[in-house]
């Protein structure tokens, strides 16, 4: 039993915008750091993104080679476990179906992983068809590395626990196994519209 | 801003452990298996602006365990924790 | 004693706002009535909970202020331009309003009157808050070791407990307190201008040799540069008891 505290409202920039919204969240204006842990820095240099199956690297790209593949403007409502959405957000990346173009597998389960030990579950064809990006630049701007720069997985029509930040390649399997937060708590699959947030849900 | 000025004392889990824990948690003592070192929980790194709260070790940054309140349960998920000491209160 | 000396486990409770005080320009005490409070340690905290009509909740843990020797609960908490809870509790919160909390909690920050070493305390803005209440709990004992306290604040009006901490410093076997006044000092200001650091440390801080025991406090960058430069001044690691903030300091 909570008491409802006289006068508080909280950080919502208005109330809500009932279609947009899925159940259980509010909007904010800004676009809160959320960090399981210190950011990681790697040199562009040394940044690599890759594709592995079971035998190994399928693909692999450096920045530059990255950065030279066709990029599209994106722009979605995202919605974070933590009860927070922002509409509208803009982003730049390149679309995760551009990064399997051509490869041969059997995957349905992704799994992507990150710089300092993150990893998400995602089954495949929620990653295709103009459906996930990995993003390199937010509202116009370079990423920045707090919110997941150089590169982030941008997958919006899920939870954004699973829009893994520095993004360093997505593994293809064959089977859905947890990653990083759902194998803490949080649901498998995570559809904000089915408030699916933790196990059981 | 940085991650790492996000980061706090271990202290700041105490709380939410005694949700869970019925000793007061933060002069327990825990054992990274990442680097072997022990410390109290409260000189140990928290994380407190994610999903769930992640406690690392202070000296190697692994996850020790994660503290994740999934709905009206809370997960105790147990990372490169070894061990845990917890002690009679003075 | 009530249920937390029993080890029962932490629950939420209400505190009625008794009074309000205006510290600085941007700081705020809170007197609060809490009913069954089981006593706390000097360096605790709670936890706070704000709940909207619509169940959206907040929540933020705070460092108790006022010593184990009060019977008021007292909050010292600092407004943040782009807080949440910090607004609330320094704006709209009145006299008469109730405040849900959790406490007392940590076992990590406390310091005890029956200590016998040295203290030293050093405080970065609001984190004096927990540092007062080891200060005024010392006040209320008897106790011969010496304290310090080095404490970092922007401007001579940002201060927070300037007046008390004077009070404090001029009575027999009070602490010596050292200010560092990093954007802007008065007129004739003939003190530390600038953020804490290890030449600061080493002219005020007690020796290693004497074996003190030192509480930092403040926002996480504050703390972590301080912590470093006593660790390389030669205090212990153990001896370095740290209580962050976070980024903007509560």
């Amino acid at each position: 039993m909570t008491r409802i505290s006289r006068g508080f409202r909280g950080k919502r920039a208005k109330e809500r915008e009932e279609a947009r919204l899925p159940p259980g969240q509010y909007l904010v204006d800004d676009f809160p750091v959320l960090s399981a842990g210190p950011t990681p820095h790697t040199a562009l240099e040394e940044w690599t993104f890759s594709i592995d199956g079971d035998i190994g690297t399928l693909r692999s790209w450096s920045w530059e080679e990255f950065r030279a593949l066709p990029s599209e403007e994106i722009r979605a409502d995202i919605h974070c476990v933590t009860k927070w959405s922002k509409l509208d957000t803009t982003w730049e990346g390149i679309s995760i179906d551009t990064l399997l173009d051509g490869i041969e597998h059997d995957a349905t389960h992704v799994m992507a992983f990150s710089d300092g030990d993150y990893t998400a579950n995602v089954p495949l064809e929620d990653l295709l068809d103009g459906k996930a990006w990995v993003a390199f630049s937010y509202d116009g701007q370079p990423l920045e590395a707090e919110h997941g720069g150089p590169a982030r997985l941008l997958v919006p029509h899920l939870y954004f626990w699973k829009s893994a930040k520095w993004v360093r390649g997505l593994r293809l399997l064959d089977h859905d196994e947890p990653g990083f937060w759902e194998s803490y708590g949080y649901h498998i699959y995570g559809d904000p519209w089915r408030e699916q947030r933790y196990w059981g849900d | 801003m940085e991650s790492q000025a996000m980061r706090v004392d271990g202290n700041a889990l105490a709380g939410t452990l005694g949700e869970i824990f019925v000793p007061e948690m933060t002069m327990a003592r825990v054992a990274c298996g990442g680097c072997g070192k022990t410390e109290p929980i409260g000189a140990e790194y928290a994380y407190m602006r994610a999903p769930g709260f992640v406690l690392r070790c202070c000296h190697c940054e692994e996850v020790l365990f994660v503290l994740a309140q999934a709905g009206s349960s809370h997960v105790l998920g147990i990372g490169r924790a070894r061990s845990l000491e917890v002690s009679e209160s003075p | 004693m009530a249920r937390a000396a029993v080890l029962g486990r932490l629950i939420w409770t209400l505190g009625e706002v008794v009074e309000l005080i205006d510290e600085t320009a941007r700081v705020r005490s809170i007197l609060l009535d809490v009913p069954d409070w089981p006593g706390h340690r000097a360096g605790q905290h709670v936890d706070v909970r704000l709940t909207a009509e619509d169940g959206y909740q907040a929540q933020r843990s705070f460092s108790i202020a006022s010593p184990p020797e009060d019977r008021r609960l007292v909050l010292t908490v600092e407004r943040l331009a782009d807080g949440e809870v910090s607004p609330y509790l320094v704006g709209e919160l009145r006299a008469g309003d109730m405040l849900e909390l959790r406490g007392p909690i940590g076992g990590y920050f406390v310091w005890e009157s029956s200590r016998q070493e040295p203290l030293l305390l050093v405080a970065g803005g609001s984190g004096i808050v927990p540092l007062m209440s080891m200060l005024r709990h010392r006040a209320a004992s008897t106790t011969a070791s010496g304290a310090r306290l080095v404490y970092s604040s922007r401007s001579w009006e940002d201060i927070i407990y300037r007046e008390e901490l004077e009070q404090l410093s001029a009575a027999a076997g009070g602490p010596q307190v050292i200010h560092t006044l990093t954007r802007t000092q008065p007129p004739a200001w003939t003190g530390y201008a600038r953020r804490v650091d290890g030449a600061i440390l080493a002219e005020t801080a007690w020796p290693p040799s004497a074996d003190p025991v030192a509480f930092v406090c403040g926002p996480t960058p504050f703390v972590e540069s301080v912590a470093s430069a006593l660790v390389l001044l030669g205090y212990p690691v153990p001896r370095v008891k740290t209580e962050r903030f976070g980024p903007t300091g509560g």
